[in-house]
Parts: structure tokens; C-alpha cells; sequence
């Protein structure tokens, strides 16, 4: 059994599909983080066998739209004074603004300086909608299109 | 709740802040509030992107004032008198222009702008938005093509007054649709329990993609596409139509469905959009309507086409009473008459 220490206050980002954290881990970029983090992989999990967990010790901004395109299945822990205070269960979002990019060469966006907004087509597919052209991007494009912040 | 915390927490609530603003936002800046919210409210100020921006009512108003405008035009003589159109193409269009500033000088209106891109600020590199903001201090209205797919919505965005989509690359053509519609309703009343098969280029056919949609608005309508695989309707109008809970299929030949039709909508096939010549003379005569594949369409169908037609209709064609393609043209007149009356607000 694998011990890892409790965070006093941060976030643990937990629930992740196997195999996914190193993409969250990479995109939030705490491989260069100046505080704990805890990258665990493969943890035993009842409702999904196989789990990662990303406990970070410190208070970060997340933008959730981003996570929630990566696995809508995580849940996030804030945790205050070392007590889980709020759980955050993530979904797919809605709508997407600056994170999506529309690959449409004919596309408005292609021209003019306007953020690209996706709007959520089909939460099954997980895919979204342009919604200047209506070319549909699936939310796993996202990972292969974007370079971590 | 120590400084961290506190930050989290904080991070959160702007996180839930900007959802609600999202909420808030896309009632306030949605382009298209449903009809449901709308009522029966007056098409004035209103843009027009996509047919589905007009409820079935409004577009029904549409066409009772399009159809009354053609019985008396002298009475609208000068509907539009003072106002003043801004007609910006930056795609070469000959009929949607012309058939716009004719609607335009019959109503007493003026219309300004331009034919080309050349011609216009956008050649000095300026941004599509400033144009607009700029013309629409100008004008009462504005009415764009562009080639950039989501060009329309965009212009609506920044724009003081109404935009009028005249085409948006390969995307939509709303007032073609407004004027398939009106032609489908003078023919064959509402749309509503017929068989539409549309023939040729259905991959890059904006007019298709419009009508296909809007189609799907009205009761026990039914879709058949026409075309090659290479030319196939595109998924995301397929799945629109399928929400709707519109039968539709796909089609090779239009042989093999042309009997079963109440409308037919060709268009071209245009030989640069297949990959190799070769697809192009094994396919090219499917979808060229003749006097002999007109003997097993029914005696009530209507053949449209967006025009211009080049060789996919055989001029042969032309004398049938089906053939209502050139009276389609002048309800495409009619029809932008009573759109520009509307949303200036002078009828």
C-alpha cells in the first residue's frame, strides 16, 4: 500500500481515467511547480478499478472547462485546513471559448481575430460544434491541438 | 479559512461567476432567441443568418407579405423610401445582388457598397469587423457575402444595424432558402408532407444545406440526397435533419428516386470539385435532368434550381410546366422585398 502524505490546503484532482493523469499533470504544467504534488497512477479504485490522482498542495487557478474536455468523469477535492470542503464533480462544459481550435481552413476564424468558440453537440460523442461554421471538433482533439500552459 | 483556501475558494466562485455570465450572455447576445421566447414579435432590427433565425410564423408573415407585394406592388413604392442599403459582396454574385438591389430601388430605397473584394478596404488588409462597423454607421441595413464560413455571424456581432446573410462560403444562403420556400408554397402550398430530393453538389451547395434545414422545420416533410459519395451531404446536416425526426436517405442515382419526389432541387456539378476525371465522366449524367427521367417524376412535381444552370438541366426541360426555375427567380425578388421591408420596420 502506498502512503502519500495529506495536503493541508490545495486541490486533489481525483477520479481520473487511467493513464489520462500524465496529460493533466503535463497540461497544468506541475512538473515545474515549486510546491508538493503527488502524481499517482494506477490506484485501486471500487467504482473504476484503476484510477489516477493528482494531489497538489497549493491553491492553483484550473481553468474546469479544459479539465472537464480531458475526462468529464474527475471529480475535484478543494481542501481547506487539511478537510475536504467542497467536491467539484466535472462535466463536459457547455460551451468552450479560446480553448478549441477550429480546424475549418474556411472558416471566419481562420481570418479575423475572434476567439474560437465550441458549443457542446452531442455529450455522448463529446463532440462540439464551431459555432461560426458548425464543423464539428471532438473534445479529444483538444489534447493533440493544445501545448500545456 | 487561511490565505490558500480562501484564494481556492475565491477561484471557484469566479469560476461559477463566469458560468452564470455564459448563462446570462447567451440570452443577451444569442443571435438566435427561440421562437418561443420571441412570440409573435416584429422582424424589424432583427438579423438574418440562417433561416432558422425566423420562427415558421414570422417566415409564414414573410411570405403572406411577399405574395401580397406582388399582387400590389405600387402600394410599397415607397416603403423604403430614405433608407439606405449597404450591399457588400466580396465574392463575385450576380442574381443575389442584383436581386437585392432591385428589391431594394422598388421599395424607393438606395442601396451602396460593392462587387468584389478588390474593390473594397479588405484589400488593404482590413479586418472584416472594422468594415462593418464602419458601413453600418452609413447604412440601414446591411446585406454580405463572403467566402469565410461564419463571416455572417460574426458581422451580426459587431454591427449596428441588421445583417443579412447573402452567403457564407459553402455554408448558408438564407435568402435562396427564403425563396425555395416561397416558390415550394405558390406551387404546392406548405412544405409540410412532401417527398424533397435534392440532385448534384451536395457537399459545397450552400443553397442545399439552408433548405435542407429549414425543411426539416415542417411536419412530415421527407429528404432525399442525391449525389455522388464524393459530393455527400455533409454529417452535420444529415444529423440535423435526423434530430428533427425527418426521414432522410441517400441516393446514387436520380433515376432511381426521381418518382417518388414532390420537389426537385438541382443543382451543379461542378467538375473541379471531383478528385479525378475519370469519377467525373462515370458520374457526371446522373445528375443532368432530361425530358426522358422527367417521364417517371410525377405530373405535380416542381423542379427548382438556385440557378445559374449550366448543363445540368437540359434546356429542353424548360418548356415543361414542372420546370418552375425562372419563377423562382422573381419570387426570390418578392421575397427580399418583403425582407428588407420588415426589418427596417417600414411595413
Amino acid at each position: 500500500m502506498l502512503n502519500v502524505d495529506q495536503i493541508k490546503n490545495g486541490i486533489v484532482i481525483d477520479h481520473i481515467k487511467a493513464g489520462q493523469g500524465i496529460r493533466i499533470f503535463n497540461w497544468l504544467g506541475l512538473g515545474r511547480a515549486p510546491y508538493n504534488v503527488a502524481f499517482v497512477v494506477n490506484a485501486f479504485s471500487v467504482r473504476m478499478e484503476r484510477k489516477d490522482i493528482i494531489k497538489i498542495d497549493n491553491t492553483i487557478e484550473i481553468n474546469f472547462d479544459v479539465l472537464g474536455l480531458i475526462d468529464p468523469n474527475i471529480t475535484i477535492n478543494i481542501i481547506e485546513n487539511s478537510v475536504i470542503t467542497e467536491k467539484i464533480k466535472l462535466q463536459l462544459p457547455e460551451r468552450v471559448s479560446g480553448v478549441l481550435v477550429c480546424k475549418n481552413p474556411r472558416c471566419v476564424t481562420s481570418a479575423e481575430k475572434v476567439p474560437h468558440v465550441f458549443i457542446l453537440d452531442d455529450k455522448k460523442r463529446k463532440t462540439y460544434r464551431c459555432e461560426y461554421c458548425d464543423e464539428l471538433c471532438s473534445a479529444a482533439d483538444f489534447l493533440q491541438q493544445s501545448t500545456p500552459p | 479559512m487561511d490565505q490558500s483556501g480562501r484564494k481556492a475558494r475565491r477561484g471557484q466562485e469566479a469560476y461559477r461567476g463566469v458560468l452564470n455570465l455564459h448563462r446570462v450572455l447567451d440570452v443577451r447576445l444569442s443571435r438566435r432567441p427561440s421562437p418561443a421566447i420571441l412570440g409573435r414579435m416584429s422582424l424589424a432590427g432583427r438579423h438574418l443568418i440562417e433561416p432558422g433565425d425566423f420562427s415558421l410564423e414570422e417566415l409564414d408573415g414573410l411570405f403572406s407579405l411577399a405574395e401580397k407585394i406582388e399582387g400590389e406592388e405600387s402600394r410599397f413604392r415607397e416603403s423604403c423610401r430614405g433608407k439606405l442599403l449597404a450591399a457588400l459582396f466580396f465574392e463575385p454574385s450576380t442574381r443575389t445582388r442584383l436581386s437585392f438591389e432591385a428589391a431594394m430601388l422598388r421599395l424607393g430605397g438606395n442601396c451602396l457598397g460593392f462587387a468584389e473584394a478588390g474593390s473594397s478596404s479588405a484589400a488593404k488588409g482590413e479586418s472584416l469587423a472594422d468594415t462593418i462597423r464602419t458601413v453600418s454607421s452609413y447604412a440601414d441595413a446591411v446585406v454580405m457575402r463572403n467566402p469565410k464560413e461564419g463571416s455572417a455571424l460574426l458581422a451580426s456581432r459587431v454591427s449596428g444595424v441588421p445583417v443579412i446573410n447573402a452567403g457564407d462560403g459553402g455554408h448558408h444562403h438564407p435568402t435562396q432558402t427564403l425563396t425555395d420556400l416561397l416558390t415550394i408554397r405558390r406551387f404546392r402550398g406548405s412544405p409540410g408532407n412532401l417527398t424533397i430530393g435534392f440532385c448534384g453538389d451536395l457537399k459545397f451547395g450552400r443553397t442545399v444545406h439552408s433548405l435542407a434545414k429549414a425543411l426539416s422545420r415542417y411536419p412530415e416533410v421527407r429528404e432525399i440526397f442525391i449525389s455522388p459519395p464524393e459530393l455527400a451531404v455533409p454529417g452535420y446536416i444529415t444529423g440535423a435533419v435526423l434530430e428533427k425526426g425527418v426521414p432522410c436517405r441517400e441516393a446514387e442515382r436520380l433515376e432511381d428516386v426521381i418518382g417518388d419526389l414532390d420537389v426537385l432541387y438541382m443543382t451543379r456539378v461542378q467538375k473541379e470539385r471531383f478528385f479525378n476525371e475519370e469519377d467525373y465522366i462515370r458520374l457526371k449524367d446522373f445528375y443532368i435532368l432530361t425530358k426522358d427521367k422527367m417521364k417517371n417524376a410525377k405530373k405535380t412535381m416542381i423542379v427548382l434550381h438556385p440557378l445559374p444552370r449550366v448543363n445540368e438541366i437540359d434546356a429542353e426541360v424548360d418548356d415543361d410546366p414542372r420546370a418552375v426555375y425562372f419563377s423562382q427567380v422573381k419570387y426570390g425578388m418578392y421575397v427580399r422585398m418583403a425582407l428588407l421591408a420588415s426589418i427596417l420596420g417600414t411595413v
